[in-house]
Formats: C-alpha cells, structure tokens, sequence
C-alpha cells in the first residue's frame, strides 16, 4: 500500500521555525500509523523523534495528532485513516505550541503531569499492611467506576479539551475522570475532599465547556465527560454543592421546568447570578431592542403543565442544599 | 412528509427568527410540521449535572411525544439533539433503566418504546429531501462567502448520534458545506469550524466563553467570510449576541452577521428578511 505522509518537524534547539516533511511509503494493507513512523526512522531518516513503547496500546505513549484527531498512532490502522481524511495524511505532534516542542512529535507533558498528580490518582485509604485475607470488592461496586479505570494516561483527550485551549487552569477531562475513578471507589477515604477540589471554580468541573471533545478522542473509551456528569451529580449528593453562580444554574433548570415547562431564558439568569445580574443589562437591552427576550406576561408556557410537574416531583432525586 | 418538531426553548425565546426561518423553508420543501406545544426543556446540557435521572425522564417524555404520533422528532439546537439522542442511547441500551423510567412516565400515562428516529433539521431534510431536490427551489443564488460553523453537539460524539448525522466526520464534517454549494455560495475553509463557541460556560466564566466566541470570529473573519452560518441557537446567541462583548475581550472589531442555517436557505430561496427574521439578529444581515 502506497501511503504518502507529511510529517511535523521542528528541533527547538537549531531551528527557528517547523516544517513539514513529506515521505512517500510502501506499506502492509494492515500497516498502523506506528508501522509508518518507524519506517520513516528506521529506513529514511534516523532523525525523526517520537515516543513509542508497547506498540499495544497500552502504555499510552505513541499519541499524536492525525489530520486534526488526537490518536494512539499503534492503534491507527492507515487503511482507516485513508477512508476518513483522504489520501493526505497529516502528523503532528498533539500540541504544535512552540514552547512545548521537545522535538518533532515529542511534546513535554508537564501541564499533563502536573494537572493528573493534582489529582492525587492513588486509593487514599487506612490499608493493613499485614491483612488475613483480600481486601475484596463487589462486582457491582466494581461496575460504579464505570470505564473510568481504563485510562493509559495518552493526552489525547487533554490536548483536544476545548476549555483548555483558552483556560490553562483547567484540570481538563483526564484529572477529573480520574477523580471520578477514586470518587466512586467505595475502598477510597477521600471522597468528599476530592469532590471539594473538583468542584473549585476555574479549575474543576464547572468549567468544562461540553465539547465532547475528549468522548470523540478516547482510545480507551473512558468517556470523560460523562464521568464529569458524574462528579456533577456527587457533589450535589454529598452536599458538596455551594450556592454560587454555577450550582444554582444547574438547579436552577428544574425551577424553571416546573414552572413553565420550558426554560425561562431571563428569569434563569437572574436566578443564577442574583444581584450580579446587573452585568447582563447591556446585552439585554440589545436584545430587547430586537425582540429577543420574554418577560413574564408573555413567557410561553408547555401545553400539560401539569403532566411534567408532576413528572418531576415524581422523579427528582438531588437538591441544592445551603 | 411530516416532522414532529421539537423547537427547544430557544427558537421559542431569544432567536425567535429560527423558528420563523424553519417553518418557512420547510413550507417550501413541502414537509409538514407539527409542533410539539406539550414538551418540555431537554435541560440544555446542564440539567443531568444536577440530576441525571430527572433529565432521562422528561427527555424520554420529550421523545415519546413524536413516538405517540408516529413521527420522526426532528430539533432545531445542537444541544436539544444530543441531549435527547443520550436518552434515546441510554434507554435503548439498558432495559432495567428503561423500566424505571417508564414506571415514572406510566404515573403520566406516558410510555417511552424507542420508535421514533431523532434527526437535527439540518440531517433530515438532506436524509428525507435530498440535496438534489432541495437545489430545485434556489431562486436567487447565494454569491457569497461563507463560514460554516457546525458547533460540538451536532458533530460529536459521533458514537451517540450513530447515523442519525449522515455518519458525519466530526473531523471534517461536510453537510453544510454541500448545502452552500448547492445554494450556489462558497464555503471557506478554516480551522474553527468545529470548534466550540463557549456557551455553556457564559455564566460561570463569561471571559472564558467570550475567548473561545471570539476565536472563531477572528478565524472566520481572516478567512474572507462574508457571513457564518450555524445550526445551532445557542452557538447563534454567542456568535451573534455577544460578537460585541467577544470582539472587546480579544480587542479586535468584528462585524460579521451570523445566519441560522434555514435562514441561508430562506434567502436562497428568495426569501424577504422579514419572512427569515433578519431583522430579530444583533449584527445587521445585509447581505
Ligand atoms: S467535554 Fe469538557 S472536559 Fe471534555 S474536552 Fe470538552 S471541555 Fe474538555
Ligand atoms: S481519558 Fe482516554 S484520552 Fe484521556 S488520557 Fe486517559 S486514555 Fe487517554
Ligand atoms: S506504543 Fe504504547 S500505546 Fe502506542
């Protein structure tokens, strides 16, 4: 199989600028996106650098951007690749940051690394170094953690997260679906100073802008972003919950839905903000000018009102406690 | 040809126009519209992090809507889609879930089956009508350059929406691009076109949301476009409500007018702006 890539390449340390090199290859139909880099290295050019291991995916170390996709390049079959993006295959390095290029495809992983043991992605509990038998877990218990245990710690959910792009605080979808991994552990200890951390404004869970970004990417299908749903869901049952600007939007739809079925655009806002609603005048003022905005007496309301009111009574299961 | 459409609050409320422009070129297209007056909020992305229960109940009721009627349920909101389409994955996969929730909806006299197929606007009319047909009814040629703007929900994850997108590539996607084309506009190329516009963080970090917003109005506006086209209410409300609070963030100007997707068909179809609602947008269509 003839298969031509245009690989990313940039050594920091004698070059201004990267470039991208073109190599035509002859390859196995069954060939992955790994099986071509290592040609290139072993029998064109020596000098190219990438991290690969397992050649299984299971290290989590060949990840690297493909035509815009963050992939695992050991999981990538070319085949695939061709019928997805067309016969001119791109390879970059997850992130093409300059500061973060060690070389080529190699990029440092600090803000990764750093933002994982934040985290502090080990079991916290009092453990008997000297037990008489196992500590066992139940199967269901095990089913809690979901696929959150799966993660390889690749980065190609980190570095395709849309919130990071603009909010470098973020702890992105890998840490906090690994919080969820211990969360939902019922052998962990730390549950609710876990949930504390994650449920900080700027760096946790309220500020994952629901891309789905790190859903399409995962080579393991850990599904990060429901495991945030998840987290969402914890700190409102364990009363983690404060009453701030986020926690009373989230709750404040059900206010909403009982009252009118559907969702009271302005009245939301005023709800979640309170007095800081004064930010919004301006923009509500332009929108008022142009016929975007309901006030009370003329809010559309659901037809059966009453069927979804009672929908909900019947099957709420959180609320947002002082 | 009959849609039950759901419009979701948004086309009821601040982009009043969505709703307009919809059921005017669906008149058009010939396909029928019911609308369905009894559902609820989908709960906008944001309900399940309060309560993910609560939000599979009233979206299975929202679905068993168009179920009860034998209809497709079609949506006009990026997030209305994947929110209800979660439901239908969840409820469809796990029986003992689909129960439970059916004994709440049995307490209304609801019942949700999983019948009806759940399709964006946007995916049902290229499905059911065609781009062939639909380029029959071009009256006055677009001629313009065009940024099209796809927002996440629609595009991913590709797993939930499983076909129900035209098995779209949520990393080059190409419908809207072929519906330009056939409208007789040009569609450019740039990298934010599937790039998140930020709205679902406009409460909680406006900087943030008015970052990623101003991005893409910077990108698009590089590229040459002459307007941005989107199939999404809420992407709509941040790239044309607060372009002017986005542009300030980022301390650019930035005047570009922002259409619903059946707004660039209106005026390929010959459409007035007042039949397309041109005249309910915040940066002035003049196009
Ligand atoms: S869904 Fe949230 S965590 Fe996942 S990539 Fe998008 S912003 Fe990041
Ligand atoms: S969650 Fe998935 S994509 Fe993210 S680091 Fe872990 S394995 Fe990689
Ligand atoms: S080489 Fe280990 S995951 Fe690819």
């Amino acid at each position: 199989m003839k298969v031509v890539l245009k690989v990313f390449r940039f050594n920091p340390e004698n070059e201004d600028k990267p470039k991208y090199e073109k190599y035509e290859l002859d390859l196995r139909e069954d060939a992955v996106l790994l099986d071509a880099l290592n040609e290139i290295k072993w029998k064109i050019d020596g000098t190219l650098s990438y991290r690969r291991s397992c050649r299984h995916g299971i290290c989590g170390s060949c990840a690297v951007k493909l035509n815009g996709k963050n992939v695992l390049a050991c999981k990538t079959p070319l085949k695939k690749a061709i019928e997805d993006f067309g016969e001119e295959l791109v390879v970059e390095p997850l992130s093409n940051k300059k500061e973060k290029i060690i070389k080529d495809l190699v990029i440092d992983k600090k803000d990764f690394w750093d933002k994982n043991h934040k985290v502090k992605p080990f079991l916290i509990a009092e453990i008997d170094e000297h037990p008489k038998t196992e500590n066992l877990i139940k199967p269901e218990e095990v089913e809690a953690l979901e696929e959150a245990d799966y993660c390889i710690a690749c980065g190609c959910c980190y570095y395709a997260c849309e919130s990071l792009r603009e909010n470098k605080e973020f702890l992105g979808p890998q840490a906090l679906a690994k919080t969820y991994r211990f969360s939902a552990d019922k052998r962990d200890n730390a549950k609710k100073e876990r949930l504390s951390l994650v449920d900080s404004l700027g760096i946790g869970v309220w500020d994952c802008v629901k891309c789905q970004a790190c859903i399409e990417v995962c080579p393991k299908g850990v599904d990060p972003f429901t495991k945030i749903t998840h987290l969402h869901n914890q700190i409102f049952e364990e009363g983690i919950a404060k009453k701030n600007v986020a926690t009373k939007h989230a709750e404040g739809f059900v206010h909403s839905i009982k009252k009118h079925g559907i969702l009271d655009e302005g009245m939301l806002v005023l709800y979640s903000e309170g007095v800081n609603v004064i930010r919004h005048l301006p923009e509500a003022f332009s929108m008022f000018a142009k016929g975007k905005i309901k006030f009370p007496w003329n809010m559309p309301k659901s037809d059966q009102l009453e069927e979804i009111q009672k929908l909900v009574e019947i099957s709420q299961t959180h609320e947002l406690k002082d | 040809m009959k849609y039950a459409l759901y419009t979701g609050c948004t086309a009821r409320e601040s982009t009043p126009e969505l709703l307009k422009s919809t059921l005017t070129v669906a008149k058009e297209l010939g396909i029928e519209i019911e609308v369905l007056n009894e559902a609820s909020c989908c709960g906008a992305g944001h309900l399940q992090d309060f309560d993910e229960f609560l939000s599979l109940t009233i979206n299975a009721r929202n679905i068993s809507l168009a179920e009860k009627r034998g209809l497709k349920l079609v949506t006009l909101c990026n997030t209305c889609q994947l929110m209800l389409e979660n439901t239908k994955r969840k409820l469809d996969s796990n029986e003992d879930l689909k129960e439970k929730v059916n004994e709440k909806l049995s307490e209304i006299g609801y019942k949700y089956t999983g019948s009806s197929k759940i399709q964006h606007f946007l995916y049902a009319i290229l499905e059911d009508v065609g781009l062939e047909e639909i380029s029959k009814h071009v009256k006055r040629p677009l001629n313009l350059k065009i940024a099209p703007f796809y927002g996440c929900h629609i595009i991913r994850p590709s797993k939930t929406h499983d076909g129900d997108n035209l098995n779209e590539n949520p990393y080059k996607p190409n419908a809207i691009e072929n519906l330009i084309k056939i409208l007789m506009g040009e569609s450019i190329e740039y990298d934010s076109k599937t790039r998140c516009c930020g709205f679902h963080v406009d409460l909680q970090n406006t900087p943030l949301s008015e970052k990623l917003t101003a991005d893409i109005l910077i990108d698009a506006d590089n590229n040459g476009a002459e307007a941005i086209v989107t199939p999404c209410p809420l992407c709509h409300l941040n790239l044309d409500v607060k372009q002017r609070s986005a542009a300030k963030e980022a301390n650019k100007n930035i005047n570009i007018p922002v259409l619903h997707l059946p707004q660039l068909l209106g005026l390929a179809f010959g459409y007035s702006k007042e039949e397309l609602g041109l005249n309910h947008h915040i940066v002035d269509v003049n196009l």
